[in-house]
């Protein structure tokens, strides 16, 4: 028995029995494959999508239980979404395959704490396992998203002496701080 | 993206070279003429095109640069295509980068002489390489607008993709694709002095990913979908060894959506239309194994015994093997009391967890062979597949895509999971795709762990407290051990970062030895290595001797990098300690490493504290001598991702085994590090002329030992094992 779903503003019918997860009948039957599978126990956040604003773990939520429900996933969100500029700007993906959950999770939260602390960040983002460790890029995104002032800028360092100047100029011999 | 002149079209038939090549291969003999890069791509259709392997050009002039490695969270990518668009002189705008297919000959690594991503060494490797190849392309432009305008090509530039003239006449790329395709390329053109370099070393070299990494777009072998593909997971074994005894299908097969059900030389394969399905068949299959052959052993018994060996109580027949010692090895082990230091460590498995589980997708036509997937070591991967389908490694085309991470996992010497994706297209056959998907379960439990390690280290000092004498024990398993690739001596792998220290370059008296017990647990390399063991029980142990020398750690370190004549390693710490400045937050306690490893140092400084008994890391300044840094802001990403990549480890990583049953098996028993523990790494590149080292691997390795440090210095605590935070506390 088909299933209607509202996913991304379009109400959609799928053929998977009522007990299937979500992210499976994300990925497999409707081939939004932007919601990614890490763990299929709520543990990692990859598969982190919108239902009804909130985010939640598609892996572990049967379709059954969304009857009504709006559900959004990544590939709502459009491209130019702040956080997504954000991430764009900082640079912070890496491998990028826990990034949409990642962008998910990072846009409800601003979406209801418009000038997070980093407690809050701390809160909404601890769900989100990144194993290339892009944490401190995803703090000062969500920062920078949130129009709130990101980590100073830490000063250049200076050369040692047994190199040649220009060429340390060109060796890229520049200072780097948190999130910059 | 194929631009007019992209060679890398089919040719059908095989060639007689083909023949020869394959003749060489089946008969296990090197021919006269045959490379074992021949060998490696015999039956391969990749051939390269005007502007050569690395380079292909659009109709319009932008710019797609091949990569021979793959990009799965580096930011090599970035890198790579900087080196040739430098030399080119492209609009860097206008630059993208695809992977390249598999061909050992054309890509290569020449670090492994397979195509291979590892060893940190995608810039390093291809800076010659790639400087030669933009530098070779962008020659052909030249020519071919100072034959088009009759000028010398003396007088002609090149700046953002656009050739000009003096006299005003100017042209992209793209208008000049066509002659400059017929000059011949040069054979050793010209390259740019570095201190003229516009585009290398500047904060311009950002990622070309991040935009389509955030927005779902990005396609990874997880993403792949392909008209009237299954989907496959595989029940394997409990233990390591076990094999298929029987198994009952009937209430797999009654699963809707299931397609087959079928035994296949690593467990039982259950193929359905999609992944859901096929999880709820293997749910509803029974299979008995046959554990004839399996590790049967704990953890804790394999730890007791690599302590054992050490102590001189390991079996008889066990070899030996010296590395960097000197001096008379009996006075190593002479000598009692205040001057005498003895301890030692143990180092768990660790699993690599990447995100993105293991998985494949594969299509087998006849002798043809299609890969689809996050392909680490794509040399590799082609031989498998071709000794299962009896083929030519040149036969199985590879399209390599994202990856989801690897630390290592990727390349493996037999392909695990490539070969088990082959196995069960092999049998579904008639070139219906497959895609294999592994569950977090299944890649937790798979094995290809760190191996676990165990270090025995015994100094004397000397009247001024420097280390005298110096001897050291290690005990793993083999990582390198059915490795297609020569290797001599003792295995790297094992001893890299104690092998080649400073501190024993500065000890007059070196016993250093390697054992490498036998194992049932299948092992590998972990992200940096031999250093996620070596780095710290070096640097563990050096706070330790200036601990009971009473002086200072840092200096302590300067002395005996003055000793070892280590400069590189003294400017990095010196860079790392002055960054830091005069005092750690309130609260923190500082704590210092330096570690080299892929051919760069890297020094931290650690602030900690302790928090319900655990640590916590707050800022971390790095300083990291990786010679030119191409893209200084991937080298300080991968300063961050490393740094908490070897502090997940260092914290919580733990893979143990219980009568030979691993006990994790999703990230609620393999805690990994997350947001709220994170540290906020600072990064400080030592300017230097030098060509490019390694950057992915090591930051990892240095953050566990500069933590060690600073509860040293907080509570006088030495850590003689890892993780710091034991399972259920």
């Amino acid at each position: 028995m088909a299933s209607m779903l509202d996913i991304n503003g379009k109400t959609v019918s799928v053929k998977a029995a009522p007990e299937t997860p979500l992210l499976w009948v994300l990925r497999d039957e409707l081939g939004l494959t932007g919601t990614k599978f890490g763990c299929g126990m709520a543990q990692c956040g990859a598969c982190t999508v919108h239902v009804n604003g909130d985010p939640v773990r598609s892996c572990v939520t049967p379709i059954a239980a969304l009857a009504g429900a709006k559900i959004a996933t990544i590939e709502s969100l459009g491209g130019t979404h702040p956080v997504q500029q954000a991430w764009v700007k900082h640079d912070v993906p890496q491998c990028g395959y826990c990034q949409s959950g990642q962008i998910m999770s990072a846009a409800a939260l601003l979406a209801q704490t418009k000038a997070p602390s980093d407690e809050d960040i701390d809160n909404a983002m601890s769900g989100n396992i990144c194993r290339c460790g892009t944490y401190q890029r995803i703090r000062a995104a969500i920062k920078d998203a949130a129009g709130l002032t990101g980590a100073p800028v830490v000063a250049a360092p200076v050369a040692s002496n047994d190199v040649d100047d220009e060429i340390a100029a060109a060796s890229g011999s520049t200072g780097r701080g948190a999130g910059q | 993206m194929n631009g007019p002149f992209e060679k890398l079209g089919r040719q059908e038939g095989v060639s007689r070279r083909d023949l020869v090549v394959g003749a060489a291969l089946v008969g296990g003999a090197l021919l006269v003429g045959c490379s074992p890069a021949d060998l490696m791509s015999a039956g391969s259709k990749v051939e390269p095109g005007a502007f050569g392997p690395f380079i292909q050009f659009d109709p319009d002039g932008a710019v797609t640069v091949l990569s021979k490695h793959i990009e799965f969270g580096q930011g090599n990518h970035a890198g790579l295509a900087a080196i040739v668009a430098e030399e080119l002189d492209a609009d860097w705008s206008r630059v993208k980068v695809v992977h390249a297919p598999a061909n050992a000959k054309l890509y290569g690594n020449s670090t492994a002489g397979i195509q291979l991503t590892g060893g940190s060494s995608a810039i390093s490797n291809s800076w010659e390489q790639l400087r030669k190849a933009g530098a070779g392309a962008r020659a052909m432009f030249v020519q071919a607008a100072a034959t088009r305008w009759n000028v010398p090509a003396g007088e002609i530039t090149v700046k953002d993709g656009m050739v000009g003239h003096a006299s005003g006449k100017s042209a992209g790329f793209g208008e000049l694709i066509a002659d400059a395709a017929k000059v011949a390329p040069p054979e050793n053109p010209t390259l740019k002095d570095p201190k003229t370099f516009t585009l290398i070393g500047t904060d311009r070299v950002r990622r070309k990913d991040s935009l389509v990494k955030s927005t779902g777009a990005a396609r990874y072998t997880q993403d792949v979908q392909l008209p009237n593909m299954l989907v496959a997971v595989v029940a394997h074994a409990p233990r390591f060894g076990a094999t298929v005894k029987s198994f009952n299908a009937d209430e797999a097969r009654k699963v809707a959506g299931v397609a087959d059900v079928f035994q296949i030389p690593t467990g039982v394969a259950v193929v359905a239309d999609t992944t859901y399905a096929a999880r709820m068949g293997r749910e509803a299959l029974k299979v008995e194994w046959d554990e004839g052959k399996v590790e049967t052993r704990s953890s804790a018994t394999i730890a007791q015994q690599w302590r054992d060996i050490a102590a001189g109580k390991g079996p008889a027949d066990l070899k030996w093997e010296a590395f960097d010692s000197k001096g008379d090895a009996a006075a190593a082990s002479a000598g009692k009391g205040p001057a005498v230091f003895e301890t030692t460590y143990d180092f768990p498995y660790l699993a690599h967890a990447t995100m993105e589980p293991m998985n494949c997708v594969a299509i087998v036509d006849g002798s043809k062979v299609k890969l689809i997937h996050g392909s680490q070591a794509q040399t590799l991967d082609q031989m498998n597949a071709a000794k299962i389908v009896k083929t030519l490694p040149g036969s199985v085309e590879i399209e390599t895509l994202f990856a989801g991470g690897s630390f290592g996992r990727r390349a493996n010497f037999p392909s695990d999971y490539v070969a088990e994706c082959v196995a069960i297209a092999h049998k579904v056959s008639g070139g219906r795709p497959v895609k294999l998907v592994w569950t977090r379960e299944d890649d937790m439990q798979a094995g290809f762990f760190r191996p676990l390690v165990h270090h025995a280290v015994r100094v004397t000092l000397d009247k001024d407290g420097y280390p005298a004498t110096w001897r050291h024990r290690i005990v793993t398993q083999s990582i390198m051990k059915g490795s297609p690739m020569p290797m001599k001596g003792p295995d790297q792998t094992a001893i890299e970062g104690t092998a080649g220290s400073p501190y024993l370059k500065a000890t007059p008296v070196v016993d250093a030895q390697l054992a490498l017990p036998e194992g049932g647990v299948p092992v590998l390399w972990w992200r940096s290595v031999g250093a996620t063991h070596t780095a710290f029980v070096m640097e563990h142990t050096i706070d330790q001797l200036a601990l009971k020398a009473g002086k200072d750690p840092v200096d302590y370190r300067r002395a005996l990098y003055a000793k070892a004549g280590a400069q590189r390693h003294l400017a990095a710490l010196n860079l790392a300690v002055e960054k830091a400045g005069p005092a750690p937050a309130a609260g923190f306690t500082r704590g210092v490493a330096v570690h080299e490893s892929f051919g760069s140092v890297v020094a931290q400084v650690a602030e900690v504290r302790v928090v319900d008994g655990h640590p916590r890391v707050g800022r971390v300044v790095t300083a990291i001598d990786c010679g030119v840094a191409v893209s200084p802001d991937q080298v300080a990403a991968q300063m961050e991702g490393g740094t908490c990549f070897g502090l997940s480890a260092a914290l919580y990583g733990e893979i143990t085994l219980t009568d030979g049953k691993v006990d994790q098996s999703n990230f609620d028993t393999y805690r990994v590090l997350r947001i709220n523990e994170a540290p906020t790494v600072e990064t400080y590149i030592v300017p230097s002329g030098n060509p490019p080292s390694g950057v992915g691997e090591p930051g990892t390795p240095v953050i566990a030992p500069a933590v060690a440090n600073a509860l040293l210095a907080l509570s006088r605590t030495p850590t003689t094992r890892l993780p710091f935070v034991q399972a259920g506390t």
